[in-house]
């Protein structure tokens, strides 16, 4: 689901803060941008807000980001509903002891990876990033807090491209999105 | 200079987690995770806390976090001193025009970049990376700031390696960390 976005004022002046690169990273993508959102702040405060008024209070004990820019949503948010910070990185970057989940790209495959006991069972979790397009990533992230028996509360991106069809990859998981990017 | 490490309390529990893995990325390096400090509400708001508690009320108009794990430390500051969050990332992945700025290895190059326009003339900015080894990295994220015309009042970090000497290379700019690790 999107937010209340035909009533919620603050959604507009998020929307618009996002900046749109076309034929990025080539030709044919119009990439969404969220850099420019980082540099008003009063919308970044806004999209923070947004997402931690909804999960406040909610006895979610783990926010999980996937790199790069999930780390840019995810602390704050951990931070102001009282929860842990949890990276999902690329291979070879996490120092300790991981486990891992492969996924498919448009050619080829890549790997995620969290950190073994960084979660622990019956945990409550969010996982975050800045864009949801196929749900590749997503998915990844989500199997990752499963094998380790956490349960996957909600995923929570600012925005959505709807014609990729990410959210039915999902499945059963619930989407929260800001903006839907059409 | 460090915080006023032996006089605030919130310190020792920040220093007490964060975990050093031996060996990683390579024999001999031991590592300084702070995946195990983002585990801990408590410590991880500390954390951030200890900066804004510095940097609030000095009319810093920039925060610039080097990725990756600049950007877990950085946003959370950026958005309670009320400044832009400018993200400092790896070459090719920022999609607008960027600046580059190349900077020294042990063996080989990298290279830094920043969106055009992100920054303007006369922006105070704060540097903010994790950790602080050889100050090469800093350092380029400096000469960024300072080729667009920001005035870059500190770097901060977490966590600084002084037997490295990273605060030497920084060319007269404060630094200010949290702990320090021989």
């Amino acid at each position: 689901m999107a937010s209340q976005d035909e009533q919620d004022p603050r959604i507009a002046k998020i929307s618009s803060a996002i900046r749109v690169i076309p034929n990025f990273p080539k030709p044919g993508i119009m990439f969404q941008d969220i850099t420019t959102l980082l540099l008003d702040t009063k919308a970044f405060r806004d999209t923070i807000d947004l997402f931690v008024e909804r999960y406040r209070g909610k006895d979610i004990s783990v926010v999980a980001g996937v790199e790069a820019r999930g780390f840019i949503f995810g602390p704050p948010i951990a931070l102001a509903i009282g929860a842990k910070f949890v990276p999902m990185r690329k291979p070879n970057k996490l120092p300790g002891e991981v486990i891992s989940e492969e996924y498919s790209l448009e050619y080829g495959t890549d790997k995620m990876e969290m950190h073994v006991g960084a979660v622990q069972a019956g945990e409550r979790a969010l996982i975050i990033d800045d864009l949801i397009a196929t749900g590749g990533t997503l998915v990844a992230a989500i199997r990752l807090l499963e094998r380790v028996g956490v349960h996957v509360v909600e995923c929570a991106c600012v925005i959505e491209l709807p014609e990729l069809k990410g959210r039915e990859r999902l499945g059963d998981k619930p989407l929260f999105v800001l903006v839907s990017s059409t | 200079m460090s915080a006023y490490r032996e006089k605030d309390p919130r310190i020792h529990g920040i220093q007490s987690r964060i975990r050093v893995v031996p060996n990683f990325p390579k024999p001999g390096i031991m590592f300084q995770d702070i995946t195990t400090l983002l585990l801990d509400p408590k410590a991880f708001k500390d954390t951030v806390d200890l900066f804004v508690e510095r940097y609030r009320g000095k009319n810093i108009s920039v925060v610039a976090g080097i990725e990756a794990r600049g950007f877990i430390f950085g946003p959370p500051i950026a958005l309670e001193i009320g400044a832009k969050f400018v993200p400092l990332r790896k070459p090719k992945k920022l999609p607008g025009k960027v600046i580059s700025e190349e900077y020294e290895l042990e063996y080989g190059r990298d290279c830094l970049e920043m969106h055009l326009g992100a920054v303007e003339p006369g922006d105070r900015a704060l540097v903010v990376d994790d950790l602080i080894a050889t100050g090469g990295t800093l350092c380029a994220a400096m000469k960024l700031l300072e080729r667009v015309g920001a005035d870059v009042v500190e770097c901060t970090c977490v966590i600084e390696l002084p037997d490295l000497k990273g605060r030497e290379r920084l060319n007269g700019k404060a630094l200010y960390v949290l702990v320090e690790s021989h």
